[in-house]
């Protein structure tokens, strides 16, 4: 159950990531790229919101493999 | 892994901390402007350590009551992730501290009192890691820990009420007093939402790390714990 809940979770965050993507590409080429528009908008808060977005996901997606690999090592004990 | 509800909760409640910290409307006070925002991480970090180190201190005297190894080595890990949150909430606070105040260190008796409050821990680390018999180190360790937990609490707690000091709460303005961590007066209600949420999120992560380290102990001194 624990190994299809993890790959239930990567695949959600695989499709959430891509779909992010394909919004970014399709709205670069418009007139008024509104994904640009709004990171750009309230003196670039939403910049500083993605860098720390991104150290969050990865940090804690570092913590869950530690808990994993610890996880292991309990259950061969 | 041992999947925890708490451990899903504390990941949803920092993404939210991350998320709406970023994008609510704050209050503008004073020359804070949007660094106000620092009440969703800075703040939390002291919370988190009083948290941990109250977790400390309860395993500590479960030690003392039981002479099981096991609450000692809970104990230790706790108050080393508290000490993290610490160091972390000093260092936050200067950087914040640089841009209100004007110095990064400015000999604020709060500034001071939390700066003792760590390294009063610090201590702990330190006499516990100076023995090597087991049962000594645990039983000494289990002693200062409780000692120093009774300082911390008047270093962070009473002390800041009864100062003068740049940092909110204490004796300054009308409404003198407050609570030091809620910015003296009140916290802004829709501030609050996010405030809470956010404390509990950094508290969790800081005990999912005591949690991997602890699990780590404990398959390291297998031998000598008896179950």
């Amino acid at each position: 159950m624990n190994k299809y809940f993890l790959n239930r979770i990567s695949l959600t965050f695989s499709f959430l990531f891509i779909y992010l993507f394909s919004q970014a590409q399709s709205t670069s080429n418009k007139i008024a790229p509104s994904f640009e528009s709004t990171m750009r908008s309230n003196d670039k808060i939403y910049v500083v919101m993605a860098v720390c977005l991104v150290i969050l996901i990865i940090l804690l997606t570092y913590l869950i493999r530690i808990d994993l690999k610890i996880s292991k090592k309990e259950k061969n004990m | 892994m041992r999947i925890k509800w708490w451990k899903i909760l504390c990941v949803f409640l920092l993404l939210f901390t991350f998320t709406a910290g970023f994008i609510v409307q704050v209050p503008i006070i004073g020359n804070l402007n949007q660094s106000i925002r620092n009440f969703y991480f800075h703040v939390p970090m002291w919370f988190g350590q009083m948290g941990l180190l109250t977790l400390s201190l309860g395993y500590s005297i479960a030690y003392l009551r039981t002479h099981n190894i096991k609450h000692d080595i809970y104990a230790t890990e706790f108050a080393k992730t508290g000490i993290i949150y610490g160091i972390l909430g000093l260092v936050t606070g200067a950087i914040w501290a640089k841009f209100t105040w004007g110095e990064y260190w400015s000999n604020d008796p709060k500034q001071m009192a939390a700066a003792i409050a760590v390294l009063i821990y610090f201590a702990y680390v330190v006499l516990r890691g100076s023995m090597t018999d087991i049962d000594k180190r645990a039983r000494v360790a289990g002693v200062y820990n409780i000692f120093a937990y009774f300082i911390y609490i008047p270093l962070i707690m009473i002390l800041p009420r009864m100062v003068e000091s740049l940092h909110p709460g204490g004796l300054e303005g009308s409404e003198a007093g407050g609570n030091p961590a809620l910015g003296g007066g009140s916290l802004d209600p829709a501030m609050r939402l996010i405030f809470w949420p956010a404390v509990f999120g950094w508290l969790l992560l800081g005990i999912w790390i005591s949690n991997l380290k602890i699990r780590y102990d404990l398959l390291i001194n297998k031998t000598i714990i008896n179950e």
